[in-house]
C-alpha cells in the first residue's frame, strides 16, 4: 500500500464530484457534488501527511479547518436555497440567473 | 491484508460516490454521500488519522448529512424530477475524466514510494497541542469563520417577513 493508492483514490473521488458539479442542475445535487470534492483534498492530506511528515500531523491540522469551512458553507448554501426556494419556487440554477445582467 | 481493507473501503467510497452523481432520486443521493463520507472516515482510519476519522463520522454522518435531508424535505421532492441532468453533461464527463487522466499522470511521474504499515499514528495528545499552540490564531479564526457562517444561515434562512417581529 502506497502513496499512489491514496492520490489515485483522492483522483477519481475529485473527479467524480467536478462531474456532478458539471453535470446536475439542482443546487441541491450541486452541494453534494462539493462536499466529494472537499472529501478527495482531505484524503490527499491526510495521505500526504502520513507519508511525508509521519511525525507531527500537520495535513490534519488543515485537514481540520478544511471539515470547519465545509461545515459552515453547507449551513450558509441550504440557507441560502432554503430563500431561493421560497422566493422563486425553483432550485434548479439555470433558472437562478437574478446576478447575470 | 491492509491492502484488501484498503480496496474494500475505495469501492464503498468510489461507489457512494458515483450514486451521488448519477442517481435522478435526491434523497438517494443524500444517503449515497453518507456512504461515500463513510468509506473516506476508514480511509482515515487505514492512514493513522483517528481524529479524523472520529470527526467525519460526526460532522458529516451526524450533522451535514441530516442538514441536506432536511433542505431536501423543505424544497419539494417532485420539484427535482424535470431538473436532474444538465444538457452540457457529456462535456463534463469529458472534462472530469480528463482531470482525472491528468492528475493520475502527475501522480505517476512523481510519487514518493514508501510504505504505510511502518507508521505509528499521530496521537491525540500532540495533535491538540499543535492544534492550540501552534495554530491556535487559525482556530480561533476557524471558529468564527463557523460562528459567523451559521449566525447568517440563520439570518438568511428566516426571510423578510419575519423582521418586523419583536
Amino acid at each position: 500500500m502506497s502513496l499512489l493508492h491514496f492520490q489515485v483514490l483522492s483522483a477519481a473521488l475529485f473527479a467524480i464530484g467536478v462531474y456532478g458539479v458539471l453535470a446536475r442542475r439542482s443546487a441541491v445535487l450541486i452541494l453534494l457534488s462539493i462536499e466529494l470534492v472537499l472529501n478527495a483534498v482531505n484524503v490527499n492530506l491526510v495521505a500526504f501527511a502520513a507519508f511525508l511528515d509521519p511525525t507531527r500531523g500537520l495535513g490534519q491540522v488543515i485537514a481540520v479547518f478544511v471539515i470547519t469551512v465545509a461545515a459552515a458553507e453547507v449551513g450558509l448554501a441550504l440557507a441560502i436555497i432554503l430563500q431561493l426556494y421560497r422566493k422563486r419556487a425553483s432550485v434548479d440554477v439555470d433558472k437562478i440567473d437574478l446576478l447575470k445582467w | 491484508m491492509t491492502l484488501v481493507v484498503f480496496y474494500l473501503l475505495a469501492a464503498v467510497t468510489l461507489l457512494g460516490a458515483m450514486g451521488v452523481v448519477v442517481t435522478r432520486n435526491v434523497v438517494y443521493a443524500a444517503l449515497a454521500l453518507l456512504l461515500s463520507l463513510m468509506g473516506v472516515a476508514g480511509i482515515y482510519l487505514l492512514l493513522f488519522a483517528e481524529f479524523l476519522a472520529l470527526v467525519q463520522v460526526l460532522i458529516y454522518g451526524g450533522a451535514i448529512t441530516v442538514v441536506i435531508l432536511f433542505a431536501i424535505m423543505l424544497t419539494r421532492l417532485r420539484e427535482y424530477k424535470g431538473v436532474m441532468e444538465n444538457p452540457q453533461w457529456p462535456l463534463g464527463l469529458l472534462a472530469a475524466t480528463a482531470l482525472f487522466l491528468v492528475l493520475v499522470a502527475a501522480f505517476l511521474v512523481d510519487s514518493p514510494r514508501m510504505n504505510v504499515e511502518e507508521r505509528l499514528a499521530v496521537p491525540f495528545l500532540l495533535l491538540g497541542g499543535s492544534l492550540f499552540s501552534q495554530w491556535a490564531i487559525a482556530f480561533e479564526v476557524a471558529s468564527l469563520v463557523l460562528l459567523v457562517a451559521l449566525i447568517g444561515a440563520i439570518i438568511v434562512a428566516r426571510g423578510e417577513d419575519s423582521r418586523e417581529r419583536p
